[in-house]
């Protein structure tokens, strides 16, 4: 569960990357695509094999979702409730071993690469929390 | 038995040689501790473990965190016999430890996770790629000899 101040340190983070949510964005997809290449089987119609224009633009089409669900971070079911049907009905993301997991930690890395020291074990655990709780939501309708 | 190439075992080797594994070790620990509360479980003999402050700065936390990465460095010394070098390591986790090897690739991912934020943009997606890898490999020999 988010506690008060895991919810603070999610913002303060985003704060920290506002403007450079597409390059982060493009860079965890990317990195996804790299270390779990089964995830690219969810975009067959993309080009994987740099990180190319349709990469970029998908990156910051999530992180625009994500930083919905950080402004909203009080009632991610509303802010995802869309996504959530889009993920169930349409695009079917296996849930179990849900590929946000790995998202998840790519995105994490990202961050990590960017913050450095900045990325303490307290931020470390709220932004996974924080995923952990936007993946429980997406899946929620899934059956 | 898993291949590696050249360039994965370059990419392994050369941040390997860069980390300070005593440092790291207790960072990773410390974090698997946080991050994944319920795996302090294992560890109730470690005193203080109340608060990230305390767990960070718990000395049993680090030294044993140091311990867990240096064994980590016989693996990166022995890539091409991960069985046999995890062997009696992975009986310890189960029969005495009762670890469930779930709690191992969470501990890999925690060390991505540090590794990232230590080298910034030097851990490349190539290089987080041969270590996922790695951290993967490691993790399936310790739970190799469960039963």
């Amino acid at each position: 569960m988010l506690t008060a101040e895991d919810k603070k340190l999610v913002q303060q983070v985003w704060g920290k990357v506002c403007g450079a949510e597409e390059e982060i964005g493009a860079d965890a997809l990317w990195r996804m695509f790299h270390s779990y290449p089964a995830t690219k089987t969810y975009f067959p119609h993309f080009d994987t094999t740099k990180c190319s224009d349709q990469i970029h633009g998908h990156g910051k089409k999530v992180m625009a979702a994500l930083t919905n669900a950080v402004k909203n971070i009080d009632n991610l079911r509303q802010a995802l409730s869309e996504l959530s049907n889009l993920h169930a009905y349409n695009l079917r993301v296996d849930p179990p071993c849900f590929s946000l997991q790995f998202l998840s930690l790519c995105l994490q890395v990202t961050l990590a690469t960017r913050l450095g020291k900045d990325y303490t074990p307290e931020t470390h655990s709220a932004l996974d929390k924080f995923m952990s709780a936007v993946a429980t939501t997406l899946a929620e309708k899934y059956r | 038995m898993v291949h590696w190439t050249a360039e994965e075992k370059q990419l392994i080797t050369s941040v390997w040689g860069k980390v300070d594994v005593a440092e790291c070790g207790a960072e990773a620990l410390a974090r698997l501790l946080i991050v994944y509360p319920w795996t302090q479980r294992f560890f109730d003999n470690f005193g203080n473990l109340s608060s990230a402050t305390a767990i960070v700065g718990n000395p049993k936390v680090r030294a044993h965190g140091k311990k867990v990465l240096t064994s980590f460095g016989d693996a990166i010394k022995n890539l091409d016999n991960l069985k046999g070098t995890y062997s009696k390591l992975s009986e310890l986790h189960c029969e005495k430890l009762h670890v469930d090897p779930e709690n191992f690739r969470l501990l890999g991912d925690i060390l991505i996770i540090v590794l990232a934020a230590h080298f910034g943009k030097d851990f490349t997606p190539t290089c987080q790629a041969t270590w996922q890898k790695l951290v993967g490999v490691v993790a399936h020999a310790l739970a190799r000899n469960y039963h």
